[in-house]
């Protein structure tokens, strides 16, 4: 169906696409495996006519092809679904899907005939969803099955998925995975690209794997496994389940009492938890995102407004709820941010600069003159300190901190924290966006902080990860803590099952 | 390509293409552009006046720079220069005037205190109240800068004027208020060009504003709040205060103007002074790219024009003075562009995928 040979691609100094040669055969699933950065994501958007490769031919249905815009992928029977949809919001199911092929004449829309033929659509691959709803109305699972109507109504044969499980939860992608098998069933050809090696094998016919821009593997389904495809896509050994001991408990370090956080409009996002974590432990809050997982570790954080907060919350036997963002930090908690743009750095400055913001005030940093000038070389050695002890590459501190790749921002910011050595640590999201390698030595050095005593509180969407790591497992839904489940034994049905129904 | 060329470029491609597209309004209005701009320009490298009068000229719009590129960085757009320069320059007289006897070594400071804390509390207003309320700065400094200019303008009138004095200003502060002009200090430079000592502070205070964004842990937190509100309040940093403090800085800065114009220039407040020196203030901060070294180097810009407007006024034949406006205007606009170029190049890629 397609194939992609000896494709290169040099974006500046970096070589995207070293030769790569990827043979995608009509209706199968292909899975398109590599760390962020080995080019897979690159290579399928040439196949798309987004970016035209250096050298090297692209071949469909037997034929070289020229593509050059993804209209030229369009005509040839490709589509794609990009991680982040490319819906107009306010706009119906049906509005969207013609958006750039229109029926009817250039000055009337046809949309009566467009939505018969949705609707067929839709039967035929179980893809169901409402044309005339807008769009703001659906779940990021129906959203997507927008966006794979749009390109199947466009006529496509082959459909290249980016990431397409990052934004759903368990049950979601279950569903989502039947509609591929549909799919294949119908006759079409997809690929998918992804870095979560469970749906590979769960769903895949065949994989190609991609490290630093080049195919380091090509291999059936059936015939592998997670490590072996985990040992290919970093190039080394890779643990995946997290090795840790018993956790040795100490006292309750945090305590919240029917806690609630409001937000702005007057809804409960938090609504009336308790719970503690003791120091030694990690407390993890499983949830469908949205459900007050934010809003709760900004709250402790002490990046809640006092006046949306009610009820207990004490750190170490204290009152925490009127102090602000800066005490906190001085009374031991830290807190890894789940949105590391929004909340974790400052992109346009330096690692040196972002490494001490939180202690950029007092000694050592701010320690010249009364401790009203920053003394530099203390940034630079604290900088330093951190890029060394948490592998951050490259090792400049003078970059922006906007330069760096996900995985070396989160571990900037993870070694940012850490260097204070908190005894409570807020986490959200710690390995989102980050390569297997990465993922690995973060889950490492929580462990290891767990065993130094520290306090967790873990906030991930990644149930396995959430599951793996965690000594207690809290379910969150709709604010509600919907039950507490023992991670060694519960199942992933089991907590799914907590998550979207509360019970 | 370094950091520095990269900021550089950008402004310089700015400026010529300003002059160019001056140059073809020239044309338009049947003039010679090489006769224009030779009268425009031609006359700052003068020694001394020309030199003197450009450097007198910058010297506000240093003051302005500064206090617009506080702001700025700390994610503020103080439009309000204007008024605070002129309410800080009215209370600089009234101290002046007030205590008129004092010995200058007590004077001249008091009289800069007022004109600091003056431009402080006029800027910090609309900082308070964006603080406490939401309320936008843009909105609040506009309107504090009528109350200004008029609150000014009143009390010159009814209070401050000298009795039978056809023209609205106020009566002399005391000699001892008296800065010395630059002459006083630089053999073979006349002392009648007004260049004063306020100029070697615009300098210092670029020095201190470097110092104090770059080196205290104040301009980090103010840094911080300018380029992530979210993670300098995660970091422990209050936003509220750190728009209050950047404001107050601000307005600071502007209110310096009137040291130069009351101590070292008229020696009393003329109602009307200035000329548009806290708006050329945005344009200097942006031509400057928000740096201390670019403020200084687009004031002098910007003040060799409004220097070389009054001989195209006085010598070419259809273009006035007001060719500077266009031309500050043209250069405002290219330095906007760089942004809109950048929106333009994401917004294409975006559509392409939105069509896809």
């Amino acid at each position: 169906m397609l194939e992609l040979r000896q494709i290169t691609k040099r974006f500046g100094d970096v070589l995207a696409n070293d030769h790569v040669d990827i043979v995608v055969k009509p209706g199968t699933i292909h899975a398109i495996v590599g760390e962020n950065g080995a080019g897979k994501s690159t290579a399928m958007r040439i196949a798309y006519g987004f970016y035209t490769a250096d050298s090297g031919e692209i071949v469909v249905d037997g034929q070289v092809r020229d593509i050059k815009s993804p209209h030229d992928a369009i005509a040839l029977g490709i589509g794609m679904v990009h991680q982040h949809f490319m819906l107009v919001e306010t706009m119906t199911v049906a509005e969207n899907i013609v958006l750039g092929a229109e029926p009817g004449t250039n000055l009337a829309l046809d949309l009566k005939s467009a939505g018969a033929q949705i609707r067929q659509l839709s039967e035929e691959f179980k893809l169901a969803v409402n044309p005339n709803e807008p769009i703001e109305h659906l779940s990021v699972g129906q959203q997507q099955r927008v966006e794979l109507l749009k390109a199947l109504y466009r006529h496509a044969r082959l459909l290249i998925l980016d990431e397409p499980t990052a934004v759903l939860t368990p049950l979601e992608v279950e569903e989502f995975f039947v509609i591929l098998r549909r799919m294949r069933e119908q006759g079409k050809t997809v690929i998918i690209i992804t870095h979560k090696l469970s749906e590979v094998l769960a769903i895949s016919d065949e994989v190609t794997v991609m490290r630093d821009g080049k195919v380091v593997g090509r291999v059936q389904t059936k015939e592998t496994n997670a490590a072996e495809l985990a040992r290919l896509m970093v190039g080394r050994e890779v643990l995946l389940r997290v090795e840790k001991s018993d956790p040795e408990v100490g006292k309750p370090q945090l305590e919240l009492k029917n806690f609630s956080v409001t937000d702005l409009f007057g809804t409960k996002r938090v609504n009336d938890v308790t719970f503690e974590v003791r120091s030694g432990e990690i407390v993890g809050i499983a949830g469908v995102e949205g459900n007050g997982q934010t809003e709760l570790i900004e709250a402790i954080a002490g990046l809640v407004d006092l006046a949306r907060m009610t009820g207990v919350m004490n750190f170490e036997g204290r009152d925490l709820t009127a102090m602000g963002a800066r005490v906190r930090r001085e009374l031991g908690i830290a807190h890894i941010p789940e949105d590391r743009h929004r909340r974790g750095l400052l992109l346009d400055f330096t690692l040196a600069e972002n490494s001490i913001l939180g202690v950029h005030y007092r000694p050592p940093i701010a320690a010249l003159a009364g401790g009203v000038f920053i003394d530099e070389n203390a940034v630079q050695r604290r900088a330093s300190e951190i890029i060394e002890n948490f592998d951050v590459r490259p090792r400049n501190a003078a970059l922006p901190a906007r330069a760096l790749s996900g995985g070396n921002q989160q571990k900037l910011i993870i070694g940012r924290e850490y260097s204070v050595q908190p005894k409570l640590l807020l986490v959200s999201q710690p390995t989102r966006g980050v390569d297997i390698g990465a993922i690995e030595f973060i889950h490492r050095q929580l462990v290891g902080l767990r065993d130094a005593g520290c306090a967790i509180l873990l906030v991930s969407a990644e149930l396995e990860e959430v599951t793996s790591l965690s000594d207690r497992l809290l379910v969150i839904h709709e604010g509600r803590i919907a039950g507490e489940v023992d991670p060694k034994v519960a199942t992933l049905e089991e907590i799914g099952l907590l998550m979207t129904r509360g019970h | 390509m370094t950091k520095l060329a990269r900021d550089l470029l950008f402004p310089l491609i700015a400026v010529v293409a300003a002059f160019i597209v001056g140059a073809i309004l020239i044309l338009l209005v049947g003039d010679n552009p090489i006769t224009a701009y030779r009268l425009l320009l031609g006359s700052a490298l003068s020694w001394p006046d020309g030199i003197g009068y450009v450097l007198f000229y910058a010297t506000p719009l240093i003051f302005t720079g500064l206090a617009v590129l506080v702001g700025f960085r700390c994610g503020l757009f103080n439009i309000g220069a204007e008024g605070q320069l002129y309410i800080a320059a009215f209370a600089t007289a009234w101290v002046g005037i007030k205590f008129a006897n004092l010995s200058p070594w007590l004077l001249i400071p008091f009289c800069c205190l007022a004109a600091i804390l003056a431009g402080a509390v006029w800027g910090g207003i609309p900082g308070v109240l964006k603080a406490k309320f939401g309320s936008h700065e843009v909105i609040n400094t506009i309107m504090l800068n009528f109350i200004a200019i008029m609150l000014a303008s009143y009390f010159t009138q009814y209070h401050y004027k000298v009795p039978g004095d056809p023209i609205l200003e106020s009566a002399e502060i005391g000699a001892g208020a008296h800065i010395p002009h630059l002459g006083k200090f630089i053999p073979g430079f006349p002392e009648r060009i007004p260049l004063n000592v306020a100029f070697i502070l615009a300098l210092l205070c670029c020095l201190l504003v470097y110092l104090f964004l770059w080196r205290t842990k104040w301009g980090y937190e103010i840094r911080a709040t300018g380029s992530n509100p979210f993670a300098a309040e995660y970091g422990g940093i209050s936003i509220r205060k750190q728009i209050i403090l950047a404001m107050a800085v601000s307005g600071a800065l502007a209110g310096m103007v009137g040291i130069n114009e009351v101590l070292g220039h008229r020696h009393r407040y003329y109602d009307g002074f200035s000329d548009n020196y806290g708006f050329t203030g945005i344009a200097v901060a942006l031509l400057g790219r928000n740096h201390p070294v670019g403020v200084i180097l687009a004031a002098l810009l910007f003040a060799a024009l409004q220097h070389g407007g009054i001989y195209v006024d006085g010598f070419s034949q259809n273009v006035t003075k007001d060719i500077v406006q266009v031309l500050q205007g043209i250069i405002i606009l290219f330095v906007a562009a760089e942004g809109f170029f950048k929106w333009l190049l994401r917004r294409r890629t975006s559509l392409e995928r939105l069509r896809a």
